[in-house]
Formats: C-alpha cells, sequence, structure tokens
C-alpha cells in the first residue's frame, strides 16, 4: 500500500492537472479514454483478476447505456435518475447473465458469452420503433443538466468523467487487497485449490460477473450522459473485443493496466486512421502481437521487471 | 402463392443455404476435433474464397465458366495455404492454448478483414453463374378434378442452385472418405484421439495442426465460391457464417463431424425456412439464444469430455 496508493493518487492529480493545459482536441480524447478505461477495469475485474474471460461485455455496456437512455426517452426522468436506472439495468442484467453462464467453463464460457451479448444486439435492432436500431438516438442537451451544471461542457464533463474513473480505480485498488479480491485471484490461480480451501467459488465468481457488469454499465450510461449518445453499434462485438484488448495491452491483472491499455490504443487508432480507413487493422495486429510476445501487457512487464508490488 | 408451394420453395432455397453451412461448419468442426481450438477468423477464411473467386474470374474474363471452374479449385487453395501459414507462424508458438488462440485468431479476423477492405474496397461485387437455367417446378393437388398436376408462378430453381447442393454432397463425401480409408484420415484420427501419443509414434503433430487448420479454411473457402454466384462478394460477409458454424458445430458437438453435418442441413433448412416466414432478425435472435441455452445446461453433452 505504501508504494501503490501515491502512484494511483499521483495519477488522478495528474490527470486533473492536464485538464487546465491539454489543447482541446486532446482534452476530449482524455475525457473519453478516461470513460473507456472505466469500462476496461469492469472488464478487467473479471478478466484480469478472476480469470473468467467474456467475449460479451458489449451487452453490459450496452445494457447501462440503454437503462440511462431509454428512461430518459420512455421514462422522461432526469439524468440523474436515468444514470441510476442505468446501473441497476446493468447489475440486474449481470446477475441474470452470471447465473447462466458461471454454469459453463472455459472456451463454452467464451462463446456463451458472445452469444448472448449477439442475442442483445439483435433484440436492440428487433425494438426499432423504441431504440431506433443501428441508427440510435441523441440524448439532448437540454436533458443533460445535472444540479445547474451542463454536463455537455467539455471541462464539466472532464471532471465528470475524471469522478467516475477515480471511483472505480480507488474501488478497485480496494478491491484487490480486500478478502473478496484476494479470492477471486486465488480463484484465477487455481479454482480446485481455492475451493478445497473452503471457498465459496461460485459465489465469488459471480460476484465478479456482477461487479464487473457493473462497472461496464456504469461506463455505458455515462457514456451515453456525456456524449449525448446512444446506438447499436456499441452492443455489436468490436466492443466486445475492445476492453479486451485494452486490458490486454496495458496488463490484465493490473489496476493502472486498463488505463494505459486504453490510452495507448486511442492514440494508435487516432494515428492510425490518419492514414487507412481500416484502422481495425491495428487491432488485428496488436492483438496478434500481445498474445504472441507480450502475454501481461505492459504493466505486466513493467510489474515483472521493477515494481514486483504493483497491484 | 399458395402455402404449400412457397413452403417448398423456402425448403429449396434452405436446401442450398445448408448446403454451404456445412461444408463452411465441417471445417470449423474438423479443425475444433483434431486440434482442439476455435478459430474465429473462420469467416473471414469463407470471405477470402468469395473475394478470391471474383479476383480470379474477373483475371481470366473469357467464358464464365472456365474462370468459375479455375476458382473452385485456385481460391480454396490459396486460401488454406494462408491459413497453415497464419497456423505455423501465429498458433504453433503460442502452443495452441485454447484462450489465447481465441484472442489470436480474433486479431487474425481483423488483419485479414482490414486488408480486404483496402484492397478490395467497401463494394459488394458479383460472380457470373458457370450456367444458370430457371426451372420450372410442378406442383401436385388433390382437388375437386381428382389428382392434377400444374405450374405455380413463381416457383422455380436454377440449375445453379441445384449444382451447389450436388457439389457440397461430393465434397462431403470426399472428405468422409479422405478421413475412413486414407493414411493421412488415420493420421488426423489418430492425432484427434490423442496428440501425445500421435506424436510418441512419429507421427508430425505440428504439420498435421498446420495442414488440418489449411483444410479447415479451404473448406470455408470452397463454400463461399460455391456461394458467391447467388450472394455478391463483399468484405463484411464472413460474420454470418461464423455465426451460423458455431452453431452448427455446437448443436451437432464440437468435433463430431456426422453431427455437424446433421445439424448444418437442420440449422440451414430451418434458417432458410424461417427466414422466408418471418423477419430473419428475430429468426437469428431466437436461434442465437436457443444456442447459448444448449450450451449453458449442456456443456459437457455438446463438448465432449474436454470442458469437464
Amino acid at each position: 500500500m505504501k508504494k501503490s496508493l501515491p502512484l494511483h493518487l499521483g495519477l488522478i492529480a495528474l490527470l486533473i492537472a492536464l485538464q487546465f493545459i491539454l489543447p482541446v482536441y486532446h482534452h476530449g480524447v482524455l475525457a473519453r479514454v478516461m470513460v473507456m478505461a472505466t469500462y476496461a477495469m469492469g472488464y478487467n475485474i473479471m478478466f484480469g483478476y478472476t480469470g473468467l474471460l467474456s467475449l460479451g461485455h458489449a451487452m453490459f455496456f450496452a445494457a447501462g447505456m440503454y437503462g440511462m437512455g431509454l428512461s430518459v426517452t420512455q421514462l422522461d426522468m432526469s439524468i440523474g435518475p436515468a444514470f441510476g436506472m442505468g446501473i441497476l439495468a446493468s447489475l440486474l442484467f449481470s446477475l441474470l447473465v452470471g447465473l447462466l453462464a458461471l454454469r459453463t467453463i472455459g472456451v463454452a464460457f467464451m462463446i456463451v458469452t458472445l452469444m448472448f451479448s449477439q442475442t442483445i444486439f439483435l433484440t436492440i435492432l428487433y425494438f426499432g420503433s423504441v431504440t431506433r436500431g443501428d441508427e440510435g438516438f441523441v440524448i439532448q442537451q437540454s436533458v443533460r443538466q445535472i444540479a445547474g451544471l451542463d454536463l455537455s461542457d467539455p471541462t464539466i464533463r472532464y471532471f465528470a468523467a475524471l469522478t467516475l474513473f477515480t471511483t472505480v480505480l480507488l474501488g478497485i485498488l480496494w478491491l484487490v487487497r480486500a478478502p473478496t479480491g484476494r479470492v477471486l485471484i486465488a480463484i484465477r490461480e487455481n479454482e480446485e485449490r481455492a475451493k478445497m480451501l473452503g471457498y465459496d467459488t461460485w459465489r465469488h465468481k459471480l460476484a465478479a460477473v456482477v461487479m464487473s457488469g457493473t462497472v461496464s454499465g456504469a461506463a455505458g450510461a455515462a457514456y451515453g450522459v456525456l456524449f449525448g449518445y446512444v446506438g447499436a453499434s456499441f452492443a455489436q462485438v468490436p466492443y466486445s473485443i475492445f476492453p479486451l484488448l485494452w486490458v490486454l495491452l496495458g496488463g490484465a491483472g493490473t489496476v493502472i493496466g486498463p488505463f494505459i491499455g486504453t490510452l495507448f490504443m486511442f492514440y494508435l487508432i487516432d494515428l492510425s486512421s490518419g492514414i487507412t480507413d481500416a484502422y481495425m487493422l491495428v487491432v488485428g495486429v496488436v492483438l496478434v502481437l500481445l498474445t504472441m510476445f507480450a502475454r501481461n501487457g505492459l504493466m505486466g512487464i513493467v510489474r515483472e521487471r521493477w515494481a514486483k508490488w504493483l497491484p | 402463392m399458395e402455402f404449400g408451394p412457397h413452403l417448398m420453395l423456402a425448403m429449396l432455397e434452405g436446401l442450398v443455404q445448408a448446403s454451404v453451412l456445412t461444408l463452411t461448419a465441417l471445417g470449423l468442426s474438423l479443425v475444433f476435433g483434431v486440434m482442439r481450438v476455435v478459430n474465429v477468423a473462420h469467416g473471414e477464411f469463407f470471405m477470402l474464397g468469395a473475394v478470391l473467386a471474383w479476383w480470379i474470374t474477373s483475371m481470366l474474363g473469357g467464358p464464365a465458366a472456365v474462370g468459375f471452374i479455375a476458382a473452385l479449385i485456385v481460391a480454396p487453395l490459396l486460401v488454406g495455404l494462408l491459413a497453415g501459414a497464419a497456423d505455423w507462424l501465429i498458433l504453433r508458438r503460442i502452443d495452441y492454448d485454447p484462450e489465447r488462440t481465441i484472442v489470436a485468431t480474433i486479431g487474425l479476423l481483423y488483419i485479414i478483414q482490414q486488408v480486404t477492405l483496402m484492397t478490395y474496397g467497401p463494394d459488394a461485387h458479383p460472380v457470373a453463374p458457370p450456367f444458370n437455367t430457371r426451372l420450372a417446378l410442378p406442383w401436385f393437388e388433390w382437388g375437386e378434378n381428382g389428382f392434377q398436376m400444374y405450374w405455380p408462378w413463381g416457383l422455380s430453381t436454377t440449375s445453379y442452385k441445384l449444382f451447389v447442393i450436388v457439389a457440397a454432397i461430393v465434397t462431403l463425401i470426399g472428405v468422409w472418405l479422405l478421413m475412413a480409408k486414407t493414411k493421412i484420415g488415420l493420421i488426423l484420427r489418430a492425432t484427434q484421439l490423442d496428440s501425445e501419443i500421435a506424436q510418441a509414434f512419429g507421427i508430425p503433430v505440428e504439420r498435421i495442426y498446420a495442414l488440418v487448420f489449411g483444410m479447415g479454411a479451404a473448406l470455408a473457402a470452397l463454400g463461399a465460391v460455391l456461394v458467391v454466384p447467388i450472394q455478391q462478394a463483399h468484405y463484411l460477409m464472413g460474420a454470418d457464417p461464423l455465426l451460423l458454424s458455431f452453431i452448427v458445430v455446437i448443436i451437432g458437438g464440437l468435433g463430431s463431424l456426422r453431427g455437424t453435418v446433421v445439424a448444418a442441413v437442420l440449422i440451414g433448412m430451418s434458417d432458410g425456412i424461417i427466414s422466408v416466414f418471418f423477419t430473419p432478425t428475430l429468426a437469428k435472435m431466437l436461434a442465437t439464444l436457443l444456442v447459448a441455452m444448449v450450451l449453458v445446461y449442456r456443456p459437457q453433452g455438446l463438448f465432449g469430455a474436454k470442458a469437464a
């Protein structure tokens, strides 16, 4: 705790400072990165700490996003309660998914999550009259107000994203040191042994899925609130692959890794989209190279070489 | 059109879909059966087959039949070689670890898809069928005037669609003969049963894996070459065959070739029929959910002993 707390608080302080010095474009990118890094941190609870590889996390992201968005458009809620509805929706949905999908393990678990996610995407398309399908819908600027603050204003948006990011970052930092987090890591390392030691591994895995899904859903809801758009493309396969990629790149099972991976990948895609429209090529190449040469990602390498204490 | 002829038309369309799906799913199943890995890039090998078929036919020019026959031979071969090379360069180095293989093949999926987008472009291109005679089909009915035969308007198929069905059956028999009657088939089955013991008996397992991965991709490419005169070649066309192949292979039992064939015919037919009578989105939605549930409630039964 001696070294890790200053490191993570330092990152947050740096992000606060950056808000005042970054040029407009990068300021906007960083706000987006923080929301997406929150999504990646949610993914990391399951993949990095518990060893459950999901290929369908877009369904949780979409559950939060649509839970929030539909509460605004269908139930005329204001943005605060709607955000709460988004979180609630993803919490209940991840509980349901966990109860079903955790009956499988390994490759079957990956395919089941992939298929559930695909079902959600198709469901969004099927109820196009409410969800507006592929086109999606806009959350009006007049709605995106909370306590007199305009969430579409860049500075306020930045701090809102930072608040979410900080909450989740510190929450996970606490979690991985708490007994529950320790058991999750034990399950990742050797589930049979954790079971032998008397831990209810099934219950812990379910908790991991619910926490992971809820954090991912919160990120989805926040994305809709802060950037004012809700669309079916966020429920599609690439949005299930992105968090996997970000976490793998930054370092699975590290608290700070998801942020590093997201930041790195955003700028890599940003640079390459200046050269070609086929920016997903970069995603493919990075994925292949990571599996071949750097299983533990950037922070994993840092942990191996220099900082064994990195949580 | 009345219900009877309409249903018959839907079944014919379904049978064509099922033929192509059988070949594609068989490729996926073969790879899982022998190598115990899931190839997520399988749909892209399918797409590559279709795109190569377009490329070969438009390069050759001349009569449609010549280009098509060339495509039928060359496209699967090229795709197979590419897949074999990918296996040798990537999968072999990560020791065919199931989870890492999935991540790596996701990467491969995007690489193939995006390189195709950069070279072939975002447009769909048709390939001319080698022959395409329209065949009207009769319908029989027991009416007031006794048994009678008439030709309902719109109930027809083409000679090419019938050819697709025949070609798929011939390929299936070929694969079965290869697996059951040849030495290479014996080696494949031995590797499938226990790769370590097979290695101990001097079978070059790594080379067999590359061969199987190439064969699996080539089967998908063959299916794509057959379907491309009916459905145009497009760089995103790999997603549906991948999903459907997954469904087929899971229902049929991963690695069981016989199960795969039965399931492909079933799924292909019902997909064709449901799509005619209901919206395709609803059909896909229900099918996907159903299969996920099958996996949830019968994972061991459908994945074999490996999942336990």
